[in-house]
């Protein structure tokens, strides 16, 4: 494979990209929006993440990701819930996994 | 890095400074391995470094690499990093505010446009506060993703496999933790729920990012309070 090649998919990659990112700051200042528009801006936005926490916690490729990581997400999620620290809710995550896999599950 | 550090604190106030701290050591482990992986795989010493200032995007260039490593073709690489990128666009339209007022202003701050960032100024209410978070930790995340890629590429396989320590269950966490103050409105809870519900059942058909983005589809799920 050549390097310039290489080279050439990266910035293609990461213009597309920032064109993803910059439009709706850049959109932003010439239009006005309503604020029920705006407001469902934000939850399309809360959506989007709440989506990706799902995929993210059950997917890994096309198939499930295991419960290892699986219970890990739940108990930061219950922690989350309880209103844990935030601190807390990460490392509780990551550690409850850590040692799921530890023990052989995977 | 003591007064950078300092200053930080002063304007993110110490609880937010912590947080953002935690997600930026996480993430940052998480670039080592990416640069371990990707120079370990064979590819070129420079590519994690550069692909990470100029797409800066952990789970696109995840995929990136591990299709152009696998012999894949590099049309295929790119197509399949923007599909997982899309998301931002929408994510634009949620921050554009946050990053108003002069115009390198927006172009800058669009750049440190990620997961993480959207969520803690999500998390945050008003729009000083989510300014405030949205650039705190936008920009200490690009600090630490390539300093931690920069460290993984040099110092090969010390940390390669992340897994163990259980990182793969931190990402979806912190941003769960994250977003669920805005799960606390019960119409918004119904769209994000429907939303999961779409990304998880097509997950195993649909080429990865296109599930997240069909949970948008979510959103009707708002419509009756409208019309009420």
């Amino acid at each position: 494979m050549s390097s310039i090649g290489l080279v050439v998919a990266v910035v293609v990659l990461g213009v597309g990209t920032y064109c993803f990112r910059v439009a709706g700051p850049l959109l932003r200042s010439r239009i006005t929006l309503s604020k029920d528009v705006e407001r469902l801006m934000e939850v399309a936005a809360v959506v989007l993440l709440t989506a990706l926490v799902a995929t993210a916690t059950l997917v890994d490729g096309h198939g499930f990701a295991g419960f290892a990581r699986l219970g890990g997400v739940a108990v930061g999620g219950l922690l989350a819930w309880r209103r844990a620290p935030f601190v807390l809710v990460v490392v509780a995550a990551a550690a409850t996994t850590a040692v799921l896999r530890l023990l052989g599950v995977p | 890095m003591r007064s950078v550090w300092r200053t930080l604190q002063a304007r993110l106030g110490p609880e937010l400074a912590r947080d953002i701290a935690l997600v930026c050591l996480a993430d940052g482990i998480v670039g080592l391995s990416f640069g371990a992986i990707t120079v370990g795989s064979g590819l070129p010493l420079w590519l994690p470094m550069l692909m990470s200032v100029v797409v800066f995007a952990g789970a696109a260039q995840f995929l990136f690499v591990g299709i152009v490593a696998a012999g894949g073709n590099l049309v295929a690489a790119v197509a399949a990093g923007l599909l997982v990128n899309a998301r931002h666009l929408p994510f634009g339209f949620a921050v554009a505010d946050l990053l108003s007022g002069r115009r390198s202003r927006s172009l800058v701050g669009s750049h440190v446009m990620i997961d993480e960032s959207v969520a803690f100024a999500l998390s945050q209410r008003g729009t000083g506060r989510s300014r405030v978070a949205f650039w705190g930790c936008g920009l200490a995340l690009f600090v630490c993703w390539n300093l931690g890629v920069l460290l993984g590429a040099f110092g090969g396989t010390a940390i390669s496999n992340t897994d163990a320590f259980g990182l793969d269950a931190a990402f979806p966490a912190v941003l769960l933790a994250l977003v669920l103050p805005s799960l606390r409105d019960k119409s918004t809870r119904r769209a994000a729920l429907a939303g999961a519900a779409i990304a998880l059942a097509t997950s195993p058909f649909l080429a990865a990012g296109l599930p997240v983005l069909l949970g948008l589809v979510g959103m009707l799920a708002l419509g009756r309070r409208r019309s009420e």
